[in-house]
C-alpha cells in the first residue's frame, strides 16, 4: 500500500516509538499491510476474549451481506503473543457464526401483540423495540428518576460503546446507575490502585516477565486463565531454571502448580496473613525494625512512601439490615444469619491476634458501619505494630490450606517466600487476579502487595512489580479509562469531583450542573436496586448478569416477578437474554469497528470486518438509536432526591437553552449529532476508511429497518473516530494520554501514556515514563507516583485519625497500608461444612455465551465439574462421575464429581466452575463483596455436598 | 428399574440378532468375518484378553455394555435418565465381529469408572477381571489397557507452539498418563512450547483426551496396544538400568540366518565365481 507523506511521518513516528521501547515492528510498516491470498483480504484485530490482549489477523472473503471471516490467525507482529493464541483465540471467527445467532428484535407479547411481562418472544421491528423501551425507560424516570433507569454495563464494550452507554447514561438521563461486569473483575485492583497510587491501572508491563527472576502467582492460574503469558513465564523459566523461580500460591492445586518450584496452599482469605507475614519478614529483620539486616530501602521508602491505615469494622458489602427488600422479607432465616454479619461479628479465635493491634480481643463484638474508603496517616512504628501477630507460627497456623500438610514443611515454604522476596539483587513479579481481587478484602489484599514491593524498592522498575492480570479484555480500556463505572468519569476523573464534572460538561457540551455528582449505584447495588424496585428500567449490555452475579436467585425473581422492563442486547440467547423482556440482536465484535484497552495498558483498534448478521446493530447504533428518544425537556428538568441521592438535582433547561438548545432538542443532536461530530467526515479516499464497511455511519447494503421505521442509511459522519477522539482528549496532558486514532490503525498497539509518539512502560519510573520524569526534575528522585486522588490526609494511630493534627499532604508519594486478616463473612460449619470457589476454565470465556456454541470447545469441555478432594468424594459417598448436589443457604445445583484431573483441591474446598448455565453455580453463591470495591467475593463460601 | 429392564431387553435383541445371522449360515456371516478381518482397529473394554482370544472368549451377552450405559454415574443430570453409555454392541456393518463390545472415543469415551461396572459381569472371561486388580486385591481401573494414545505431532496444534494442552488438562491420570514436555520456542523468542507427551505405562486408552482434542480431526487418538506399541526385542538392553534385565526373562541364544549365511560353509567356498 503506498503511503502519502503525512501518513508516513506518522508511521515512521510510530515505528520509532516502538522501536524505541524495543519492539519489532512489521517490515510493512503499516499494520494494515493486507496480504492477499486468493481473494482473501487479510486485516489486524485484537482478540474477543480475555485482558491479554493477543493480536489477530482475520481473513474475510465475499461481498457485501456475504463477506465472511474465514480464517484468524495469531499476529506474528504483535508484540504480546507474536503470532500464538490460545486455543480460544482460533475461534473468535466461529463465535460470531453460532446458529443461533439473534438475528431481530424479539419481544415478550400477549396473543394480542401487546407487551406482556408473562407473554413468550416473538419478533419485532427495531421501531417497535425503541417504542417499548421509550415507554418504559418514561415510565421508570417518572418512577424515580434517573436513578430508576439502570444499565449492566461490560469491560467488554468497545471503546466506542463505551463512550456512547456513558455520555447517554451520566449526560442525557443524568443517571449513574451504570456499572460494567468488569466491577467482578478488576474493582478491588483499581481501588487498590487508587489508594496506593493516586491513579488506576498498573504500573509495570508484560515485558516484566523477560526480566524478572522471580513470578509469585498469589490467586490466579495464568496457565489456564492467561495461556499467553503463561507460555512467556514458562519461557523464562526454561531460560534460566536454577535462577528463576515460579511460586505458585493457591487455594486448590491447578495448572499453574505444574512449573513451579514452590506451591503453597492456603486457607481461603489468609492470604492477608501471608503478605503481612512476608512484611514482617522485611520489617523485624531490618535493622530500624529491630533487626540486624539492611532489607528496607529506606532512602527510596523515605522519599516516596507515607505509612497509613484505615477503619477495619466496614463489613462485608451485602444488603445492611433495614433495607426494603430484607423488610419485606425476601431472604430467608438461612440467608438472614449470614446478612446479620454486615452489621456486626463476634471477634474469632482464628482473627484476633491479628486484630489485637486495632483494639479487638477474641469474643468482642464488631460493630460494622458500611464500606468506607477512608484512611489516614500513621507512623512507622504503628505500621510496625500493626505486624506483630503475624509470626510464622501464628500464620502458618490459620493459612495451611491443606489438611493433610505437613505444617514444618509448609512452615518452610512460607521462609522461602520471604527470603525471595528480600534476596537482593532477585528482581521480583507478582501476579494475581480473581483470587485476590474477588475476595471480601480485596482491596486490603491488592494493597499488601505493594507494601512488600515497595520497601524492597522493587515496584515500578523493570522486571520488579506487583500487576494485577485483567480478567476482560477493556475492562481497563472501556470499563476503566472511558470510565462506564457509577463513580467515574473518562480518564480518572470522579462524578463526586465537581471540577471533574465541569470538565466532562464542558467537552460534552452540556450545560454545567447537569452531571449527578452521586454515584453510588454498582452492579449489585443495582440488582439490589430492581429488587426494591427503585430501578424499573435496565440495559444489559455485551454482558450476561444474570448468569454472573451471586445469589442469582434474587435477581432473576426481580427481574421476572417485579413490575420493571429488562432489556438484553446480545448476540446469542443466554441467560440474561431469557429473563429480559425485550432482546435486540448486537453486532458481535468483528462486526463493527472498535478498539480495547489491555492489562498492560496497550489500547488496539480494529476495522469493521464483516456486515452484522440478520438485523443486528452494535451497541453504539442502539445507544444513538435510543437517544433521539429523549429530547432536553424529558431530561433535564429538575430530579427529586431518589436513592442514594439525598439531594434534588437542579433543572438545567434554561442553561440549555442558552447554549441554543430548545426544549424539543434531542440527545440525539447534543450528545452524538453535533457539530464537532459532523466535522467527522467519511472519506472512502483514507487510508484508514478506505475499502472497509461501517454500519453506523453509513448503513449497509442489508438496508436494515431502523428504529423510525425507515430504512438506516448512516449517520453521515465517521462516528465511530468521533466517540474515540473525544475520549481521547481526556486522556491526553493527564498521564492517561492516547494516540491519535489514525495511529492506532497502523500500529500493533501503544501503551499509554503515549506522549510525543513514545509509548511508557514503567510508569511512574522517571526513567521511563515522561510524567515521573517531569515531577522528579528538580528532586531527583528515581520515581514519582504522580496520582492525585486522597494525596491529602488526616494523621493518626492505628484505630483512628487525630483531627487536632491536621491534614499531611503527599505529593508524588505513595502508600504502604496497614491492614490486617479478617475473617470472611461465611465459612464453613457443622452444616455447610465445606469452602466452593468459582472461577474459570481455559476452553470458555465467562459465561459461555459465545464459547459453548463452537463444537471444538464445547466437546473438549461440554459441562462444568464439580473438583473435589478423592476422600470428601469418599466420605460423601460420592462417586468419581456421579452426580452430587452442592448446596448452600441460597441454593442448590447439580453437578459431576471429579475427583482427578486438571483441579486438586485439598480436603474442605469444592471447585465449580461457572461457564455452564446448566450447572448455575450463582445460584449457590454469596453476593458478598469487597465493602471498599463493591467486587463480589466468588472464591468462599460454605456449602454442603450430597449424593444426587 | 424400568430403564434397565429395557435396557437389558434390547441388548438381548442385539445379541439374538448376531445368533440369529449366524444361524443364517455362511455367505451372509463370512461377508462380516471379512470385515472383522479388515478392522483391527477396534477399542475394547477395560481388562479386555488378547484380541484373538477375545473373539472367541465373548459370548456377545451384551452384559458388559448393559451395565456400562446403567450405570448410576451416567445419569443425565436434567433428563435422570441413562445416556448413551461407552460401549457399543457390533452389530452388522460396524466392521467389528457382530455382537462383541467396543467403543469410539470421539462418541463415547471411557470416563474410567473407578468401580468399573462393564467387567465384574462379564460371564466368559472376555473381560479379565484380576487383569484389573492391584495389589491390595481392588479393582483399579488405572490397570487397564484399553489402548494407548497416540499423538501426531504435526497436526497437534501444541507443537506449532499454540497454546493448547486440551488433551493434558481433559487427561483423568494427567501429569501420570499425558505429561508437558517444556521447550522454548525461539521463533518467538518469548514463549514455551507446551508439548503432550504420552506416557505408555500409565495411559489406558479411555480416549478423553481424543475427546477433548480441539482439530478438525483429532491429532491425539487411541490405537489398540497391538497396533500403537513397537517392540524393542531383547537384543538391545538398557545397560544403566537393572530392572530393564527382567525383558531379558525369555531371552534363548539362537542360531541366525542371512542371505549371506543360507549356505554351507563347503558349499561357499566351492564357488569360484569371483574370478
Amino acid at each position: 500500500m503506498a503511503l502519502n507523506r503525512r501518513e508516513f511521518l506518522k508511521s515512521a513516528a510510530a515505528a520509532s516509538a516502538a522501536s524505541a521501547a524495543g519492539i519489532a515492528v512489521p517490515s510493512s510498516l503499516s499494520a494494515a499491510a493486507t496480504d492477499v491470498q486468493k481473494d482473501w483480504r487479510w486485516d489486524k484485530a485484537a482478540c474477543r476474549f480475555c485482558g491479554t490482549g493477543c493480536g489477530i489477523m482475520m481473513a474475510t472473503k465475499g461481498e457485501g451481506k456475504d463477506r465472511k471471516i474465514v480464517a484468524v490467525k495469531g499476529d506474528p507482529a504483535a508484540p504480546v503473543n507474536r503470532g500464538l493464541n490460545c486455543i480460544k483465540g482460533y475461534f473468535n471467527a466461529k463465535i460470531m457464526y453460532g446458529s443461533d445467532r439473534l438475528k431481530q428484535p424479539l419481544l415478550r407479547m400477549n396473543k394480542k401483540g401487546e407487551f406482556d411481562k408473562k407473554g413468550n418472544f416473538r419478533p419485532v421491528s427495531w421501531q417497535r423495540a425503541f417504542d417499548e423501551m421509550e415507554k418504559h425507560a418514561k415510565k421508570a424516570l417518572k418512577h424515580a428518576g434517573p436513578e430508576g433507569v439502570a444499565v449492566f454495563a461490560s469491560g467488554q464494550y468497545t471503546v466506542m460503546e463505551g463512550v456512547a452507554a456513558q455520555k447517554m447514561m451520566k449526560a442525557g438521563f443524568r443517571s449513574n446507575a451504570i456499572d460494567p461486569n468488569a466491577r467482578h473483575c478488576m474493582a478491588s485492583a483499581v481501588v487498590g490502585f487508587y489508594q496506593t497510587f493516586g491513579v488506576d491501572e498498573p504500573s509495570g508491563c508484560y515485558d516484566d516477565i523477560e526480566l524478572t527472576d522471580t513470578v509469585i502467582c498469589w490467586g490466579s492460574n495464568m496457565a489456564e486463565m492467561h495461556p499467553i503469558l503463561w507460555s512467556r513465564v514458562t519461557d523464562r523459566k526454561l531460560t534460566d531454571p536454577d535462577r528463576v523461580k515460579i511460586v505458585s500460591i493457591q487455594t486448590y492445586t491447578h495448572r499453574t502448580s505444574d512449573i513451579a518450584d514452590d506451591e503453597i496452599l492456603f486457607s481461603p482469605s489468609t492470604d492477608l496473613a501471608i503478605w503481612n507475614y512476608v512484611a514482617r519478614e522485611i520489617v523485624m529483620r531490618d535493622k530500624k525494625g529491630g533487626g540486624t539486616e539492611d532489607i528496607i530501602d529506606w532512602d527510596f521508602v523515605n522519599k516516596h512512601m507515607v505509612f497509613t491505615a484505615g477503619p477495619v469494622n466496614i463489613g462485608y458489602g451485602m444488603r445492611r439490615a433495614g433495607e426494603k427488600s430484607i423488610k419485606e422479607g425476601k431472604y430467608s432465616k438461612a440467608e438472614l444469619e449470614i446478612m446479620a454479619k454486615e452489621m456486626e461479628t463476634i471477634v474469632s479465635a482464628k482473627e484476633a491476634p491479628a486484630l489485637a493491634p486495632y483494639g479487638y480481643k477474641e469474643g468482642d463484638t464488631m460493630k460494622h458501619t458500611a464500606g468506607t474508603l477512608k484512611h489516614w496517616h500513621i507512623s512507622f512504628e504503628d505500621y510496625k505494630k500493626s505486624l506483630e501477630p503475624y509470626t510464622l507460627d501464628y500464620v502458618a497456623k490459620i493459612s495451611k490450606g491443606d489438611p493433610d500438610e505437613d505444617i514444618e514443611g509448609f512452615k518452610a515454604k512460607l521462609q522461602r517466600l520471604a527470603d525471595l522476596y528480600i534476596e537482593k539483587g532477585r528482581k521480583v513479579v507478582s501476579f494475581w487476579t480473581m483470587g485476590m481481587n474477588q475476595h471480601t478484602r480485596g482491596t486490603w489484599v491488592n494493597t499488601l502487595s505493594y507494601n512488600v514491593h515497595f520497601m524492597l524498592n522493587k515496584q515500578a522498575k523493570p522486571g520488579d512489580g506487583a500487576f494485577s492480570l485483567t480478567g476482560q479484555p477493556s475492562a481497563c480500556g472501556t470499563a476503566r479509562e472511558v470510565g462506564t463505572f457509577t463513580h467515574r468519569l473518562p480518564a480518572d476523573m470522579m462524578v463526586k469531583n465537581p471540577k471533574h464534572r465541569a470538565i466532562c460538561e464542558k467537552k460534552w457540551m452540556i450545560p454545567a450542573g447537569t452531571l449527578n455528582g452521586v454515584g453510588k449505584q454498582h452492579i449489585m447495588k443495582i440488582h439490589r436496586d430492581i429488587e426494591d424496585g427503585l430501578v424499573k428500567f435496565a440495559w444489559v449490555n455485551v454482558c450476561n448478569p444474570y448468569q454472573d452475579s451471586a445469589s442469582a436467585t434474587h435477581w432473576i425473581k426481580a427481574a421476572r416477578e417485579m413490575d420493571n422492563f429488562i432489556v438484553t442486547s446480545d448476540g446469542y440467547p443466554g441467560i440474561s437474554a431469557k429473563v429480559s423482556d425485550l432482546v435486540l440482536p448486537s453486532a458481535m465484535i468483528y462486526e463493527k469497528w472498535g478498539a480495547y484497552g489491555n492489562a498492560e495498558r496497550r489500547t488496539q483498534h480494529w476495522r469493521q470486518q464483516v456486515l452484522p448478521v440478520g438485523d443486528a446493530m452494535s451497541d453504539t447504533w442502539q445507544w444513538v438509536e435510543f437517544s433521539k428518544r429523549f429530547t432536553v425537556k424529558d431530561l433535564w428538568g429538575e430530579q427529586k432526591p431518589s436513592g442514594p441521592r439525598k439531594k434534588a438535582l437542579p433543572s438545567v433547561i434554561a442553561e440549555a437553552k442558552k447554549m441554543g438548545y430548545s426544549e424539543d432538542t434531542t440527545m440525539f443532536d447534543i450528545l452524538f449529532n453535533n457539530k464537532v461530530a459532523r466535522t467527522y467526515k467519511k472519506d472512502m479516499n483514507d487510508p484508514i476508511q478506505k475499502g472497509y464497511d461501517d454500519t453506523e455511519s453509513l448503513g449497509d447494503v442489508r438496508n436494515v429497518v431502523g428504529s423510525d421505521g425507515k430504512v438506516f442509511k448512516g449517520y453521515g459522519f465517521f462516528i465511530h473516530k468521533y466517540l474515540f477522539e473525544e475520549y481521547a482528549a481526556f486522556t491526553r496532558g493527564h498521564g492517561h494520554d492516547l494516540a491519535p486514532f489514525d495511529m492506532y490503525h497502523k500500529v500493533r498497539g501503544l501503551k499509554w501514556p503515549v506522549v510525543d509518539g513514545k509509548e511508557t512502560q514503567w510508569r511512574f519510573n522517571a526513567k521511563y515514563d515522561p510524567y515521573a520524569a517531569k515531577a522528579t526534575k528538580e528532586t531527583g528522585n528515581s520515581h514519582a507516583f504522580y496520582g492525585t486522588l486522597a494525596k491529602n490526609l488526616l494523621q493518626g494511630s492505628l484505630t483512628a485519625p487525630d483531627k487536632a493534627k491536621g491534614k499531611k499532604a503527599l505529593k508524588n508519594k505513595a502508600k504502604i497500608f496497614a491492614r490486617p486478616y479478617m475473617d470472611p463473612p461465611e465459612m464453613p460449619d457443622k452444616n455447610y461444612d465445606i469452602w466452593l470457589c468459582t472461577g474459570r476454565v481455559l476452553e470458555h470465556w465467562h459465561s459461555g455465551t459465545m464459547t459453548m456454541r463452537v463444537p471444538e470447545l464445547f466437546r473438549a469441555v461440554p459441562e462444568a465439574l464439580c473438583y473435589m478432594h478423592p476422600a470428601d468424594a469418599k466420605e460423601k459417598g460420592l462417586k468419581q462421575g456421579g452426580l452430587c448436589w452442592v448446596e448452600s443457604r441460597r441454593g442448590k445445583i447439580k453437578a459431576r464429581v471429579e475427583t482427578r484431573g486438571r483441579n486438586r483441591p485439598a480436603r474442605g474446598l469444592v471447585f465449580v466452575p461457572w461457564f455452564d448455565e446448566k450447572v448455575f453455580i450463582n445460584k449457590v453463591c454469596l453476593d458478598a463483596t469487597c465493602p471498599m470495591s463493591k467486587q463480589t467475593d466468588y472464591k468462599k463460601c460454605a456449602v454442603k455436598i450430597y449424593k444426587a | 428399574m424400568a430403564t434397565s429392564d429395557n435396557n437389558r431387553r434390547k441388548f438381548m435383541a442385539t445379541t439374538l440378532q448376531s445368533v440369529g445371522l449366524t444361524a443364517l449360515g455362511g455367505l451372509l456371516w463370512s461377508g462380516y468375518s471379512d470385515e472383522v478381518k479388515a478392522s483391527p482397529l477396534v477399542l475394547r473394554p477395560p481388562g479386555a484378553i488378547r484380541e484373538e482370544d477375545f473373539l472367541t472368549a465373548c459370548i456377545k451377552c451384551g452384559l458388559c455394555a448393559e451395565a456400562c450405559q446403567n450405570r448410576d454415574t451416567n445419569i443425565d443430570k436434567e433428563t435422570g435418565k441413562a445416556r448413551p453409555g461407552t460401549l457399543i454392541m457390533a452389530k452388522g456393518g460396524d466392521h467389528k465381529l457382530i455382537g462383541t463390545p467396543y467403543f469410539i472415543p470421539t462418541e463415547v469415551p471411557c470416563y474410567m469408572c473407578e468401580d468399573i461396572p462393564c467387567v465384574p459381569v462379564c460371564p466368559s472371561g472376555a473381560l479379565d477381571m484380576p487383569s484389573l486388580l492391584n495389589e491390595k486385591e481392588e479393582l483399579d481401573i488405572n490397570k487397564s489397557r484399553m489402548g494407548l494414545a497416540v499423538v501426531h505431532k504435526e497436526s497437534c496444534i501444541a507443537f506449532w507452539g499454540i497454546q493448547c494442552d486440551a488433551c493434558y488438562r481433559a487427561c483423568p491420570l494427567l501429569d501420570e498418563a499425558i505429561t508437558l514436555e517444556y521447550r522454548k520456542n525461539e521463533r518467538t523468542g518469548k514463549h514455551a512450547f507446551l508439548l503432550p507427551i504420552v506416557h505408555d505405562d500409565v495411559c489406558t486408552g479411555c480416549g478423553l483426551c481424543e475427546m477433548a482434542c480441539v482439530t478438525e480431526k483429532p491429532a491425539i487418538f487411541v490405537l489398540p496396544n497391538e497396533v500403537s506399541k513397537g517392540k524393542a526385542g531383547s537384543h538391545y538392553v538398557k545397560g544403566w538400568e537393572k530392572e530393564d534385565e527382567k525383558r531379558l526373562e525369555d531371552a534363548q541364544s539362537e542360531e541366525t540366518t542371512t542371505e549371506i549365511s543360507e549356505k554351507s560353509p563347503v558349499d561357499y567356498l566351492n564357488i569360484e565365481e569371483l574370478y
